[in-house]
Order: structure tokens, then C-alpha cells, then sequence
């Protein structure tokens, strides 16, 4: 979608794919909200920030040797009183920078939130495709576990699930697997969303002629579900998969807060702002202050993102 | 109507029994129990013995069944962590929970209902708008930065508030209160407020939409016209139409109350169930996580069932057809 802003070559003679996408109404829709844009801009900014964070953070956090205990509680902006260095956003009690512990804890929740949605989007889009197009116990027992799962919060299922994987991995492995364990957790928690709108979505979808066209020309009913039902209940797939990354971005923060989520040697968001509340009698309020704010730029832009996309690609609001 | 009902019992008790079997597996295939309780110095014949001992050499769902006596009788057997019965332990820590969450689920609805009814009657003021804006923040911010915040607010810089625990309690046979002393009444209001806020801006959106609703309808408009009070026009005519979802969505958010104090008392430290439930994923104390996920499914599936038969009561298009549940 980042094209989109890009302002369309103007010595091309015909219209090219660009300028068609700058022309049609999302687009426009797009240029008109400003609220759109600044949220874009702020979710494509910590999106790239975490992505080069090996190349953009000025140390690596987690490679002790580079670290200087003498550097620890720097505040930011101000040389330490020992060594002379100073850092941007200051240092936490073992001397790491807080700017880069946040660029690579911003890698580790945009990873966990991402994969989540993923995960959640294949499973959820699977069993309401499933659902809808073969219809009878399939359907009713796919709709059951959702609504049952529905009435427990995705916080409490997510945790739930944490705790049983975290019971059955041995201690060994346990902080290795602990950032796959969450994704699944989160995605788990999150798939029944999915499956309802893509059931609701296709059940319509189901009884149009193309459908009943593709039927008579003998196609099988997995070409039928995934190359021609499919694509016509993507967008709001798209919308959900959205807010829904809003949400697995707090989910996860939330579970890392708690201490069953990411383990301290991979602190994501949710991790550093559990260490930094520590700090916070003593006054070292930028240990928790700068990640909290990152956390709430990021899942308020990217929540903002998720409500325009949900009233631009609604056409009753057009 | 009855068929409905014990329909929607039946599959209440279908629920529960496949939580039962969730928890259930908990036991039976993390870790091996026997690992637990015996030491280094044991013997097979030590192991064989404890093993019929606690049953375990039965078939699967005779083992199943019994578990779900003991679950019925409020016995989950000993927690890997403390070595005390995990009745026990549920029980010194629910008071905590319970005062925190009806104190917040009051604090929810009465603010929610009447800044709702505020914001609705005083569309275009300047403090119904702030209200809202500030509502919208409420909505986005996760709980734990709320009670973080909160906080550094109250206790850090302004010192006011204590920031952990619930203070001096007062026993009362076997419930102890935190409402009897000063310091136990100052140490709920900030959890209090962070666990409520949520609902409250929850509530507070939805009797504002609905009051809208209600306020353009004629027969508010021929109360009006009747020469009826703004007062007697807001509340007793327009308010009591707005209450059957409100009601509805109260009921539900009764359960989420107990789920997210799992995080507020997390962040304040409040000795409750929802902490020791945190400790127990933490160190993987089987008997606690089952115990307390029976616990809270037995909530949510009657919370659930009472709302669906109370939309049931007071909804007359439902039954008709019997078949929207």
C-alpha cells in the first residue's frame, strides 16, 4: 500500500498500473483522511525502524560485550556522569541503550503480532470456508467451538494456552520455544473472528451463479472453495486482519507484562515495559516511559489504519 | 419455552464437561505426577504402589470420572508449589478478587449510566465531548498502562495512594474484607478504577448510542410535549427503554471483570486469584491452572446462560423462533 502515496510517474505517456491506483476511489478515499495518512506513516516508520534495527540501533542490546555496567541509569539526552557517553532515550539499570532495546523489542512484538494474525487468518479462513460450503454437522460443529470460545476473552484463552504448552515443553526449551509458543497462543485465541466473517461472507458467495457455473463445469469442491469463493471475501479478511493486529500487538504486550510471554532474553515491548515499572519509584521513569509510548503509537496507528480500511472498503458508507 | 431451556442447559453441561476434559489431560499428560511427589530415593515398588494408590493405573475415563467428582466436590487435589490443598488456597485468595471486582463493576455501571445519560443529553456540550475523547483514549490504552499510569500519578508523584497489596484486612469468619479499614479502602480505589475503567467507557458508549436512539422517538417527543420535566422525560421514560441491552452487555462484561483482574492485580500486586493464577503458568503448578480454569468456566457458562435465558424472558421475538440461540 505504500505505493499508493507515491505520486505517479509523469512522463509515462499512457496511464500506467500506478497512476490507476493514484486515480481509483480507494486511493482518493486515502488522500482525503489525513488521519489515514499520519497513522500510515507512523505504522510504515516503526515498521521499517524494526526491521533494520541491526543497521539503525547505535548498540546491540543483547551482546554483553558491548555493554559497560558504568553506563547504567543514563538519563537520556545527558552525558554519563563516569564514562562520558550519552544516549538518545538513556540506559536501563545494566547500562543498554533504551533506544535500541526498543527498535529490537519492536522487532520481537511485530513478529509475534504479525505471525499470530497469519496463523489466525489461515486457520479461521479455512474452517469458515469449510463451514459454509459443506454446511450440515461440519458446519454446526466448527460454529459451536467458536461461539463457546467466543464467550471466554482472548486474553484468558491465550493465557490458558501459554500455561498448558509452557506445562509440556520441557525446562530446556522452554525460553527457546516461548516466542512461537505466544504466536500460536494469540492466533489460537483469535482465529474464531476469522471464521465467522468468512462463513458469513460465503454462504452468500455460495449460492451465485459463478459458483453454480463452476459446479456444472466439474470442478472439485476445493478449487471451487479456495480459487473462486475465496477471493471474493477478502476484503473484509482484510479489515479484520487489522484490527485484529491492533489487538495481538496489545495481547502480546500484555502477556509479556504478566510474565508468561516473551522470556528476558528476547524482551519484546510488553517485556521492557514489565522491566521498566520496577524503575519506577526510584525515578528512572525513561526505562518505562519510552517503550510504553512506542507501544501505544504503534497499536493506535495501526488500530486507526484498521478503522478507516473498515469505512473505505464498506460501500454502504460510500 | 422448556425445551428451550434444557436445551440450552444440555449444552451448558456439554461446555463444562469438555473444559473438565481440558483440564483434565493437564493433569494426565504434563508431567507425570509421580515425578512430582516422590523424590530421587524412590523404587519401582514405591512408584507401582503410588501409582494404584492415586489411581492411576485405571482406564482413562474411569480416571475422567473421578476427577470430575472431585472437581463437583470442590477437590483439585494439592498445588505442586505451595503443598496445600488448592480448595484451600482458591478460598483465602477469592475475597481479594470478589471485593476488587464488585467494587469495579459498581464503579462501571453507576459512571457508565450516568455519564452515558450526560453525554447523551448534552450532545453538543463542551464536557460530553470531553468525556468522549477522553473515553476513546480509555478504549485504546491496554489496562496494564492505565494502572502504570495511575501509578505514577497517585502514588509516585503525589504520594496519595498506596501502589501494591490491600492494606490491613479485617477477618470475618473465613472471609477477610478489606473494607473495614482506612488502608484497605485506600488501597482498592486505584485498582478499582483500572479494572473498571474499560467497562466503564464500554457501558458509558452504549446507553449514549442507545439513549440517542430512544430520545428521537415519538413517544419522547409526545412526552414532551405533554409538558413532562426534562427529568421525568430522561430517566423514567427514555432511560428505561435503553435498558434491556445495557443489561445484556453488563451481564457479559460481569465475566471479563474477573478475566482482566487477572492483569490489575498483576500490576498492583493485589493477593487475589487472578495473581495467583499468573504465579501459577509461571511455574507450571498443574493443579491450580486446572482448578482455576473449572473455576472461571462455571462462571462464564452460567453468566452465559442466565443472559440468554433473561434475553429469552424479556425478548418476545425470540420466541417464536426457537431456533435463535
Amino acid at each position: 500500500m505504500s505505493d499508493v502515496t507515491e505520486k505517479p510517474a509523469s512522463d509515462v505517456a499512457q496511464p500506467s498500473r500506478l497512476a490507476q491506483m493514484w486515480d481509483s476511489d480507494f486511493a482518493y478515499a486515502f488522500r482525503h483522511s489525513p488521519v489515514a495518512i499520519v497513522a500510515l506513516l507512523v505504522v510504515l516508520v516503526l515498521f521499517l525502524a524494526a526491521l533494520f534495527a541491526p543497521w539503525i540501533a547505535p548498540h546491540n542490546p543483547f551482546d554483553p560485550a558491548t555493554l559497560n555496567l558504568m553506563n547504567g541509569f543514563t538519563p537520556p539526552g545527558q552525558p554519563n556522569a563516569f564514562t562520558q557517553d550519552t544516549f538518545l532515550l538513556g540506559t536501563d539499570d545494566q547500562g543498554r541503550d533504551v533506544f535500541s532495546t526498543i527498535l529490537y523489542g519492536m522487532r520481537i512484538s511485530l513478529f509475534v503480532g504479525i505471525s499470530a494474525v497469519l496463523l489466525a487468518m489461515v486457520i479461521g479462513v479455512v474452517l469458515g470456508l469449510v463451514a459454509a460450503y459443506v454446511g450440515g454437522w461440519v458446519e454446526t460443529l466448527i460454529m459451536r467451538v467458536a461461539d463457546v470460545q467466543l464467550t471466554f476473552p482472548a486474553i484468558l484463552v491465550a493465557m490458558l494456552i501459554f500455561g498448558i504448552a509452557k506445562g509440556i515443553t520441557p525446562p530446556e526449551y522452554r525460553n527457546q520455544m516461548a516466542i512461537w509458543v505466544l504466536i500460536v497462543a494469540i492466533a489460537l485465541s483469535d482465529w474464531v473472528q476469522f471464521a465467522r466473517v468468512v462463513r458469513g461472507a460465503a454462504l452468500v458467495e455460495k449460492n451465485k451463479e459463478y459458483v453454480q457455473a463452476a459446479r456444472l463445469i466439474g470442478r472439485g469442491p476445493l478449487p471451487i472453495m479456495f480459487r473462486h469463493i475465496l477471493p471474493n471475501v477478502l476484503s473484509p479478511v482484510l479489515v479484520i486482519s487489522t484490527i485484529s493486529l491492533a489487538l495481538a500487538i496489545i495481547a502480546e504486550a500484555t502477556l509479556s507484562f504478566l510474565g508468561v510471554g516473551a522470556p528476558p532474553t528476547q524482551p519484546s515491548l510488553g517485556t521492557l515495559i514489565r522491566i521498566g515499572q520496577g524503575f519506577l519509584f526510584s525515578g528512572e521513569w525513561w526505562i518505562l516511559f519510552f517503550p510504553a509510548i512506542t507501544l501505544l503509537a504503534l497499536a493506535l496507528s495501526v488500530n486507526l489504519l484498521g478503522d478507516w480500511l473498515r469505512d473505505a472498503l464498506n460501500p454502504k458508507l460510500r | 419455552m422448556l425445551s428451550y431451556i434444557l436445551r440450552r442447559v444440555f449444552q451448558s453441561v456439554i461446555v463444562l464437561l469438555v473444559v473438565g476434559l481440558v483440564a483434565f489431560s493437564m493433569f494426565r499428560f504434563v508431567g507425570d505426577p509421580i515425578d512430582n511427589m516422590l523424590g530421587q530415593e524412590r523404587t519401582q515398588a514405591d512408584i507401582d504402589r503410588l501409582r494404584s494408590d492415586l489411581g492411576l493405573d485405571q482406564p482413562f475415563v474411569v480416571q475422567y470420572a473421578k476427577f470430575l467428582r472431585g472437581a463437583v466436590q470442590g477437590n483439585f487435589g494439592v498445588s505442586y508449589r505451595q503443598g496445600r490443598p488448592v480448595s484451600t488456597i482458591i478460598a483465602e485468595r477469592a475475597p481479594a478478587t470478589l471485593e476488587l471486582a464488585a467494587v469495579s463493576g459498581f464503579l462501571a455501571i453507576t459512571l457508565g449510566i450516568g455519564l452515558g445519560v450526560f453525554t447523551a443529553i448534552r450532545r453538543q456540550g463542551f464536557a460530553a465531548n470531553a468525556i468522549m475523547t477522553v473515553s476513546l483514549i480509555g478504549v485504546s490504552l491496554p489496562t496494564f498502562l492505565i494502572g502504570i499510569l495511575l501509578i505514577y500519578i497517585f502514588s509516585v508523584e503525589l504520594d496519595l495512594l498506596p501502589s501494591f497489596g490491600r492494606g490491613e484486612t479485617v477477618r470475618i469468619g473465613g472471609w477477610s474484607t478489606g473494607f473495614l479499614t482506612a488502608s484497605g479502602l485506600k488501597a482498592l480505589i486505584l485498582p478499582a478504577i483500572t479494572l473498571g475503567l474499560y467497562q466503564m467507557t464500554l457501558i458509558m458508549r452504549l446507553v449514549r448510542s442507545e439513549m440517542l436512539e430512544v430520545l428521537r422517538a415519538d413517544y419522547v417527543r409526545f412526552a414532551r410535549a405533554r409538558g413532562l420535566s426534562d427529568r421525568v422525560v430522561n430517566f423514567r421514560h427514555a432511560l428505561k427503554n435503553t435498558l434491556v441491552p445495557v443489561i445484556t452487555v453488563t451481564g457479559l462484561q460481569l465475566g471479563s471483570i474477573i478475566a482482566f483482574a487477572i492483569i490489575t492485580e498483576t500490576v498492583f500486586q493485589w493477593p487475589g486469584v487472578g495473581l495467583l493464577f499468573i504465579n501459577a503458568i509461571q511455574f507450571v503448578d498443574i493443579p491450580v491452572m486446572a482448578a482455576y480454569l473449572m473455576l472461571i468456566s462455571v462462571m462464564f457458562v452460567s453468566i452465559n446462560l442466565i443472559v440468554d435465558l433473561l434475553y429469552y424472558a424479556i425478548d418476545p421475538r425470540l420466541r417464536i423462533d426457537g431456533r435463535t440461540t
